[in-house]
């Protein structure tokens, strides 16, 4: 497993990933809880796991159930969007992507 | 106030009080604690009267259930349909869901008031209910401490009789660590048991709907009203829903209890042990047996969480974008900002670090040494409790390391707050219902008894607490000032 440290340059590119601005005063608090917490995890390479498949779900015999397809919705366009920020003509608005 | 749903639901039926009687009693309850408490987010006042006046028309009629006329809670992670439903979460301030959450819909159809809903540990992270966007919640017992969480209104509430049960949700630990700190009943059922439709999402592989009550009694009725089969969850499982309260009575006779080793190590405080092999000491008693069992995998249940939770988060709050429902941010330059700083203001600061935790563990370069290791660590642990199933009929150890803590005192180092769901986390790792059952008191705090069952086991785990209830009487102990 990598080391368990994350400098600052890491922390900028995860928060991008994420799609979180940060300010610069807490860089130095994520590479500290971030760094801990990859150190807590790192524990794991204790185990053995050496052909071992990983689990991803709590339930091996559940399958995915497959529907007939149907229409069970209404279209409840007004009440879902009436939640929205910024809404017209039933499309969702948003800052001018293309120039 | 000092008496269980059942005895309420009895009441109800012997035209003892109203439904609206009743109700208007919590009601006053709720709002005369709310200054100290802060257990609920929102007070459905007008909703609660108008489902008691129907409740009580069913009563009069003769066409009422079990529930009928019951004032409850839900915690605010799950969606009521024109009702605020804010998941403790700034993001969330503002919305009102556009539907029932299947668990909601299920009590309201049983008959149940709903009295409004519980303040929590923002977006169900958090082990002391402090993340909440709308301020902590306060233990009842002591209002210094904390509740527990994630669902610490929830815990609070029925301990401090504001309502006889409330809906509640465990990841890690959620409904039975804060049962503990509260000296109240909790069950997480088996993943899959109850529909996760409408209940906001965490960590999807984890995430389980269930019940915090006074009793084991209570408990049963309630989960049997929001278990079952839902085709709009996909990972909601096609079985028949037993008849909790009909096997109630049961005796444990002959009961196998494995001990669960790995609980008694470091970190169990000696006072909480103690009250713990008191407890044990009740079922021997009884006529179960006792034989202590290994899994020597289950001390890497956190490490594990702490990956596989983390990643789910991620990818579940990525929905959270500004665009559809939720907080917007004031003016963004361009659509990367209407993201970045909706979400850093949206979003407290745990929140954020489990969503940064989950994207470094599954970005590229660290997929498999975090993510994959987790999960095949996951199937270790989930492979120790089925061996440990083929031996014994149930397992039972303590719900946490301590009673109830200070608030504030372990904010600073998220470890120290991780630590704290130690014991919990394995059941949902490998989906397995659990409960936590009030077993005394140290220094004035409460103790919670966890039993864990195999999967389906509900009515196992809720027989062998009711017998422990009907021989001890600490689930009737309310907090002072609260009876």
């Amino acid at each position: 497993m990598a080391t368990h440290g994350v400098d600052g340059a890491k922390v900028r590119e995860i928060a991008h990933l994420a799609r979180l601005e940060l300010q610069d005063a807490e860089i130095p608090v994520y590479q500290d809880s971030l760094s801990r917490i990859l150190s807590l995890v790192g524990e794991l390479d204790r185990a053995e796991t050496a052909g071992v498949a990983p689990m991803a779900h709590p339930l091996a015999d559940l399958a995915q159930r497959l529907r007939a397809d149907e229409v069970t919705e209404r279209n409840n366009v007004e009440r879902y969007q009436a939640n929205a920020p910024r809404v017209e003509a039933h499309l969702y608005l948003v800052p001018k992507v293309i120039e | 106030m000092n008496k269980t749903l059942t005895e309420l639901a009895a009441g109800l039926r012997a035209r003892e009080f109203s439904s609206v009687e009743l109700t208007r009693a919590l009601l006053g309850r709720i709002e005369a604690a709310q200054p100290t408490l802060n257990a609920v987010i929102s007070i459905t006042q007008d909703t609660a009267f108008a489902q008691a006046a129907a409740a009580d028309r069913e009563l009069a009629d003769g066409r009422a259930g079990p529930l009928t006329g019951v004032p409850i809670l839900h915690k605010d992670i799950f969606c009521t349909e024109g009702v605020r439903t804010t998941c403790g979460s700034r993001m969330l301030d503002n919305f009102i869901a556009p539907y029932d959450a299947t668990v909601v819909a299920k009590l309201k159809s049983a008959g149940t008031v709903m009295l409004g809903k519980t303040n929590m540990d923002e977006f169900a992270m958090g082990s002391s209910n402090e993340t909440s966007y709308y301020g902590p919640v306060r233990n009842p017992w002591n209002t210094a401490l904390v509740p527990g969480g994630s669902s610490g209104g929830s815990a609070a509430a029925v301990a401090a009789r504001l309502a006889p049960a409330a809906t509640a949700t465990d990841t890690g630990g959620s409904i039975r660590q804060p049962a503990a700190l509260c000296g109240v009943t909790g069950i997480k059922p088996t993943y899959g048991r109850v529909s996760r439709y409408g209940m906001i999402a965490f960590a999807s592989s984890l995430d389980q709907g269930g019940v915090i009550a006074a009793s084991a009694e209570d408990a049963a009725l309630m989960l049997r009203a929001i278990a079952g089969f839902d085709p709009r969850d996909s990972t909601s499982v096609d079985r028949p829903v037993p008849d909790y309260a009909a096997t109630l009575q049961e005796s444990v006779a002959g009961l196998k209890i494995g001990l669960l080793k790995e609980f008694f190590e470091k970190g169990l405080e000696a006072e909480n042990e103690r009250r713990i092999r008191e407890a044990l000491t009740v079922f021997e008693r009884l006529g179960a047996t006792l034989v202590e069992v290994s899994l020597p995998n289950l001390p890497l249940s956190v490490p594990a969480y702490y990956v596989v939770a983390p990643a789910e988060c991620s990818s579940n709050l990525a929905r959270y974008d500004g665009v559809r429902f939720g907080h917007r941010c004031k003016d963004p330059r361009d659509l990367t900002e209407l993201y970045t700083r909706t979400r850093a203001e949206g979003f407290g600061a745990e929140v954020k670090r489990r969503i940064m935790t989950g994207t470094y563990v599954l970005s590229a370069g660290y997929y498999d040494a975090y993510y994959l290791k987790a999960q095949r660590v996951r199937r270790l642990i989930a492979d120790d409790f089925a061996r440990a199933f083929s031996g014994v009929d149930v397992l039972m150890g303590p719900t946490t390391p301590t009673p109830a803590f200070a608030l504030g005192s372990k904010t600073a180092d998220p470890i120290t707050m991780y630590l704290n769901d130690i014991y919990t986390i394995g059941a949902n790792l490998a989906g397995l219902p659990a409960m936590s059952v009030p077993c005394g008191f140290v220094q004035g705090l409460p103790v919670g008894l966890q039993i864990i069952g195999p999967h389906f086991g509900e009515a196992r785990l809720l027989t062998a607490a009711h017998a422990y209830q009907r021989e001890t009487d600490w689930h009737r102990k309310a907090p002072p000032g609260y009876e």
